[in-house]
């Protein structure tokens, strides 16, 4: 078995072994070494890279993809198991319970791994699919019944949006299959990629339309983002990290997989526009959604929305350096907000409420945790140094010298999120330390730390190699 | 097989299940939507047969078996027990009126007609049938919003699939048919039981939310 078979094997077998085991500190530990696993062998494939099959592929692009993905995986599988230990003594779960959540988590982590390395249209459709249908069974694990409308209302966007989506492989299947012939070549990406310049053109504006509008809706993006809020809110913390750092990105990838197609063949219409006024329309109306917010996992699932927007903006207004930004945000924005998340976990663990004006004087009751999510915060808000910064910046520079009303309403947007994020940081992390012993804190705050410091270290200083590395992906993606 | 009865007879199931498509959208009744969305299966089923004979694609037999088991057969039947357990409204509620989602309808056979035709560089076969096959897609998604029963909803989305299915049997050495359609009918499963176990008798996108007690404490 090569690297490629163990990014995707490991969480597999991981979560059939956990399936059997009913202990739920052995299972917690399992989980984080599976994780571990699994980021090893994928930065192996850093070094090494197993030539590309029918089924899998690895390229500069995804393999950064899988690198993240493993990486936040695996962080979060150990912020999971000192968040299980509170939620258990809370009564909230139980050890059935705990479980089926471990086993789902490497099931998820198995999907989402294996639609970035998936060779084949359909099999990233597969792959996308299954890891929704388990992140829609996670975020109704706590079977409170907001928890079921949150599953129930994100399962059917899904469902909606797989339809869509599955229709725009086919679609592609159609355009491929009189140039390449019949048969599973005209699935696979690398062979679509290489003859996309002689598809029927309107097949594959009809396939891209498709496969944005349904894995758009799994990315989160207006106006199919109704589903964002409830998911992040009513799920544990462990899932709502992994679906606003991971599962969003993994959606936006299969988009950009398909733009890969279109930009090949000149006759096809530009992807540019249609995902720019996506991307301006997730921003903006995340951006206003979060003034109204009083739970503070629903503000962060908006600002996932918001920045999920800018990322297919970047992407949308292509070139290498928007491209670029585009490929750095996704990095910076996934290790930002997984960490938001974990504190938030901690800080409602404390507070014993995930309400913003439950969670007071987090930085005066518990400075550690306090700081971290006001670290966290400002990364999100794009304040310098941070790494969020450098790519909001590097977009908006690209944008302006395209258009000044290109970047109007984008600056418009960063600033309105910006304002959001102060005003109600305020509150949680400042202010007059509530009366009586504060709650202890449970858990490791490593996992928090390490993403912090990979997002000021990403704004303060990126290595030549790595840049050099975007740069490639950014003109691969043109 | 002639090539030209090929072509004919695969045509004619594809336009049946469009027909039927168009049945569905004028049901008043649940009985007859779930009746209407069996009989649309049946036709998808004899389709993919028949592509797997005409064709000589042994494997889309599988996912005849497939339409006919689960769409024809068991899909139809738990949502009809559904609605008699929990006795859900037998007439379907309109959130659009009857004329105007007829016309809507017509309006997109019509956009996906349009939408099809300029690709002009592929078969003639593919051409029709994708043309049919969208215009499936697009009906099931006008039934999702047209009606504000779940169970119709769940049939609209249903019928949205045998769209899918419809394009990707009508297509030569279309790849993963059998596992997609596994997958379709795996969501609609967990959708079917989503209903079943929830009792959502609401609209999708508004669950209500002030009946908690219905499901609390339940299946802890």
């Amino acid at each position: 078995m090569n690297a490629v078979g163990a990014v995707i094997g490991v969480p597999a077998l991981a979560a059939l072994v956990l399936a059997a085991i009913p202990h739920h500190r052995a299972s917690a530990a399992i989980n984080v070494a599976a994780s571990a696993l699994t980021l090893l062998a994928g930065l192996s494939l850093l070094v090494d890279r197993p030539p590309p099959t029918d089924w899998v592929f690895v390229d500069d692009f995804n393999v950064y993809m899988v690198v993240l993905t493993a990486f936040v995986g695996a962080t979060t599988s150990l912020f999971s198991a000192g968040y299980i230990g509170h939620e258990l003594a809370a009564l909230r779960l139980d050890a059935q319970r705990l479980r089926f959540y471990h086993a789902m988590y490497q099931g998820l982590m198995c999907g989402m791994l294996l639609a970035l390395v998936a060779n084949n249209l359909g099999v990233m459709w597969l792959a996308v699919e299954g890891a929704a249908l388990i992140a829609a069974l996670m975020i109704g694990l706590y079977r409170t019944p907001a928890a079921i409308e949150a599953a129930w209302k994100y399962f059917i966007f899904c469902a909606a949006g797989s339809a869509l989506a599955l229709f725009g492989a086919i679609l592609m299947y159609l355009a491929a299959q009189p140039v390449i012939g019949p048969g599973m070549a005209a699935m696979a990406w690398l062979e679509l990629a290489r003859h996309a310049a002689r598809f029927d053109p309107a097949l594959l504006n009809l396939a891209f339309v498709f496969a944005l509008v349904g894995y758009g809706a799994k990315a989160g993006l207006a106006p199919m983002h109704g589903w964002v809020s409830n998911a992040h809110a009513e799920g544990p913390t462990p899932v709502s990290a992994v679906l606003s750092g991971l599962l969003l990105n993994v959606a936006l990838y299969a988009v950009l997989r398909f733009k890969m197609l279109l930009d090949a063949n000149g006759a096809a219409i530009a992807p540019g526009p249609l995902m720019m006024g996506l991307g301006l329309a997730s921003l903006l109306l995340a951006s206003l959604m979060l003034y109204g917010r009083r739970d503070a996992k629903r503000l962060f699932a908006y600002s996932s929305v918001g920045h999920m927007g800018i990322i297919a903006f970047a992407f949308g207004l292509g070139g290498p350096l928007a491209n670029f930004a585009g490929l750095l945000h996704m990095a910076t924005h996934s290790l930002a907000k997984s960490a938001v998340f974990f504190a938030i976990g901690h800080a409602a663990q404390v507070s014993g409420t995930q309400k913003i004006a439950g969670i007071r004087a987090l930085t005066a009751t518990h400075p550690a945790l306090g700081w971290g999510l006001v670290l966290g915060v400002v990364a999100l808000a794009g304040l310098p140094p941070m790494g969020v910064f450098i790519s909001q910046f590097v977009l908006v520079t690209t944008a302006m010298a395209r258009s000044f009303y290109l970047a109007l309403p984008l600056v418009l947007g960063l600033a309105l999120g910006f304002g959001a994020m102060m005003l109600r940081l305020q509150g949680m992390a400042f202010g007059p330390a509530p009366a009586g012993q504060p709650a202890p804190l449970q858990g490791l705050l490593a996992p928090l730390y390490a993403h912090l410091a990979l997002v000021v270290a990403a704004g303060v200083y990126l290595p030549p190699p790595l840049v050099a590395w975007l740069q490639d992906v950014a003109r691969m993606l043109n | 097989v002639t090539a030209k009865l090929a072509v004919d007879v695969a045509h004619l199931l594809g336009a049946s299940v469009l027909l039927l498509s168009f049945a569905l959208l004028a049901q008043r009744r649940l009985s007859g939507v779930l009746k209407v969305f069996a009989a649309q299966a049946v036709a998808l089923a004899l389709l993919a047969a028949w592509q797997a004979h005409a064709q000589g694609a042994p494997r889309l037999y599988v996912a005849a078996g497939i339409a006919l088991l689960f769409k024809a057969v068991l899909f139809p039947y738990a949502l009809h027990r559904i609605a008699e357990k929990f006795d859900i409204g037998r007439a379907v509620e309109n959130g659009i009126g009857m004329a105007a989602t007829m016309v809507a309808a017509v309006a997109l056979l019509w956009l996906s007609i349009l939408l099809v035709l300029p690709a002009a560089a592929a078969q003639a076969l593919t051409r029709v049938e994708l043309a049919l096959a969208l215009a499936v897609v697009l009906l099931g998604f006008l039934m999702m919003i047209a009606r504000r029963n779940a169970l119709a909803q769940v049939t609209g989305f249903m019928s949205l699939e045998n769209g899918l299915i419809l394009s990707a049997v009508g297509v030569r050495g279309m790849p993963l048919v059998v596992e997609m359609s596994i997958a379709l009918s795996i969501l609609v499963a967990f959708v079917i039981s989503g209903i079943f176990f929830f009792r959502i008798r609401e609209r999708f996108d508004s669950l209500d939310a002030h009946s908690p007690e219905s499901f609390r404490g339940e299946r802890r």
